[in-house]
């Protein structure tokens, strides 16, 4: 009964059963996390303590070992296999998955569209990273201590806030292109290029000048991120320290290359690496423009066309793996590095 | 956002706070009226020699600015107009309210209804922050105050768990949602969002519980509160804006997110959130701008809502390292 209750709430189908199945999932929640803790305080002395700790962290750390550990290590080992299911027991005696050793890894190179993935890829992770760095640095020192400052931050800031899909349609909308002779342009771009007699473009349409279009996007979103880290990384700089050099007569352009940038240094890396994170795994960009099928995908929106849409499940983990094996070693230097700060 | 108190807040920011608190806090001595005579000066002197630097913020303001214009003057142009003139020349054409109302209601056939996936991404979301800010500050508070074996390396192996990629966990967790019946449920998405937001929140809170000073926990330690009370009398009023700032960051990551729910709910529209929703009706819709446009703003306009009005405790978020991709 009661489980049927359960699942009952987690497949509502109109509205008000759904905001129902909202207030019975918080009450779920709430029921069993509370009452382990309200169990592990019945408990005193050493005893309790140990058993307050695991009541603590347990939930926690199962969660964690259930939804991330045992996955990813089912994801490493599915890529070995062939086969058109994730479970290695499905299908018949035909279609059952078997080893295949780097087979998978080795098809990275060796399928066709793949290794323009893997360029596109590349393009991503170092244009985003640097040009929203960059945007972001020039803007957050141009508007520093300037009147406006927070509405001036807040509109570069927004993009944040809106989701990569609705970024995606507003620049599709920026993008838009009208094929027809003397057709009307909507989209702003192809309306001021039409404007100088010339022909218009079909962004998004056209191979290689599509990934450069998408990056734009990522870029406009990114930028805020970078303004933000970077303007306070700048607003920390003690005031003694610019004073000294206003004194040697250090100003303009010399000021920030020899005071300002030498300070926040180490700001610039983690607001680069953060980006470049964000950039490898970001998949709704792409999915959102056109799921990958303008030969504009990058690896990211690969990983969900082979896993869910061509069924290579062994081919979409070993891309999900070549994802990790680029990420971890950023994430870990930027932790190391927050530590080191803090 | 100066005027606010500064909760404790790890590296970077706290430096920046510290450094902003000295120079409001010191008393006006001779040297700090000099010095702040002198920054005026030198502010003014700089606007002017550098008309450059502000036409060319202008410029980028713009820049970032005109897409996210041109989208919202469009969602109040009429469907005709839309595709006759630029949204730029709005200002000779009528502006109407209704493409609002027929996104919402639903007017372009079955299943439209921006209001049903409104409902959506409420449901999904509301838990989905709820649930990982309570399983993560409990956490935070035991590795933070309580002493149990292996509390370190174990602290150790949550972060840095940070390094796993969404994509390599979420195949096999589609497939055991599938094969437990809860395939395409709410509950395989708050499920799936905890298990994901886990290890970043675990590490942010446990930043700041422990510079919550040791002797508050002693005094009620002594007066015979336990682990239970202590954290929920005396830890998690202190560690609100903690909480306020994570909370923030995982509303607007489960609100604008698409790969969990499209992996989860395999593509169905049935309890799909308003991204997943947009997405598809956006090639259904075609050229229907007076429409993808409406329906792009009203997802938005909740996040932005949220944004501007707690932008102060996103952006600490942010500066604590609140970054997930």
């Amino acid at each position: 009964m009661l489980v049927s209750f359960i699942h009952a709430a987690g497949t509502a189908e109109s509205a008000g059963d759904k905001l129902i199945s909202l207030v019975i999932g918080i009450a779920v929640f709430a029921a069993v996390f509370l009452g382990i803790l309200g169990l592990a305080s019945l408990f005193k002395g050493r005893v309790g303590e140990r058993i307050q700790a695991i009541a603590f962290v347990g939930p926690t750390v199962l969660f964690i070992v259930a939804a991330l550990v045992i996955p990813a290590a089912l994801t490493i080992r599915r890529a070995f296999y062939n086969g058109k299911f994730f479970d290695l027991n499905f299908g018949t005696a035909r279609t059952k998955a078997q080893f295949s050793g780097f087979e998978n890894f080795q098809k990275l190179w060796t399928t066709p569209g793949l290794t323009e993935v893997i360029r596109n890829t590349a393009l991503w992770v170092l244009l985003v990273p640097l040009v929203a760095t960059g945007v972001g640095l020039i803007y957050a020192l141009l508007i520093d201590r300037a009147k406006g400052e927070a509405v001036a931050k807040a509109l570069i800031f927004l993009p944040m806030a809106i989701s990569m899909v609705g970024a995606t349609l507003i620049w599709k909308f920026v993008y838009n292109y009208n094929g027809a002779p003397g057709a009307t342009q909507i989209g702003i771009l192809n309306a001021i290029i039409t404007k100088f007699g010339m022909e218009p473009i079909n962004f998004l349409g056209t191979p290689v000048l599509n990934t450069f279009a998408l990056i734009v996007i990522m870029i406009w979103i990114q930028a805020g991120f970078a303004m933000t880290v970077l303007s306070a990384a700048i607003k920390a700089i003690p005031d003694e320290i610019l004073e000294a050099a206003r004194m040697d007569g250090v100003s303009g352009f010399k000021m920030f290359r020899f005071i300002t940038l030498p300070s926040i240094r180490s700001s610039i890396i983690v607001v680069l690496t953060t980006i470049a994170i964000g950039t490898l795994k970001a998949f709704d960009i792409v999915q959102a423009a056109s799921g990958g099928k303008l030969r504009d995908g990058v690896l990211a929106s690969e990983f969900y066309n082979r896993s869910f849409v061509t069924q290579e499940p062994g081919l979409g983990a070993a891309i999900a793996i070549v994802i990790f094996v680029l990420v971890s070693p950023i994430i870990a230097y930027n932790v190391i590095q927050m530590r080191k700060d803090a | 956002m100066s005027n606010a108190t500064p909760p404790p807040v790890p590296a970077d920011v706290e430096k920046a706070a510290a450094a902003e608190a000295t120079k409001a806090d010191a008393l006006p001595t001779r040297q700090s009226l000099r010095k702040k005579g002198r920054t005026a000066a030198g502010n003014a002197a700089r606007a002017v020699s550098s008309p450059w630097g502000s036409v060319f913020a202008i410029v980028l303001a713009v820049l970032w600015t005109m897409p996210t214009l041109g989208l919202f003057v469009t969602s109040f142009r009429q469907q005709g107009d839309i595709n006759t003139s630029g949204w730029w020349m709005a200002w000779s054409t009528p502006l109407t309210g209704e493409n609002y109302a027929t996104a919402f209601n639903g007017g372009s056939g079955n299943g439209t209804a921006m209001s049903q996936f409104f409902v959506n991404s409420i449901v999904i979301t509301i838990p989905a922050v709820l649930l990982p800010l309570l399983l993560a500050s409990l956490a935070a508070y035991a590795f933070a105050w309580i002493d149990f074996p292996f509390r370190n390396a174990l602290f150790v192996g949550v972060f840095a768990l940070q390094i796993v990629p969404l994509q390599i966990a979420l195949l096999p967790l589609a497939t055991w949602f599938n094969n437990a019946g809860l395939g395409g449920s709410f509950w395989s998405l708050w499920l799936s969002h905890t298990a994901f937001a886990l290890p970043l929140a675990v590490y942010l809170l446990h930043n700041f519980m422990k510079e919550i000073p040791a002797s508050l926990l002693e005094a009620a330690r002594v007066d015979g509160a336990g682990h239970v009370r202590i954290f929920f009398q005396v830890l998690l009023p202190l560690i609100a804006p903690a909480l306020a700032s994570f909370g923030i960051f995982q509303f607007l990551w489960v609100w604008n997110d698409l790969l969990v729910a499209l992996t989860m709910l395999g593509g169905s529209l049935q309890r799909a959130p308003m991204t997943m929703a947009i997405q598809n009706l956006s090639g259904q819709w075609g050229d229907k701008w007076f429409l993808t446009s409406a329906g792009a703003f009203i997802s938005i306009a909740v996040p932005v809502a949220v944004f501007l009005a707690l932008q102060r405790y996103f952006v600490r978020g942010l500066l604590a390292g609140g970054t997930k991709g």
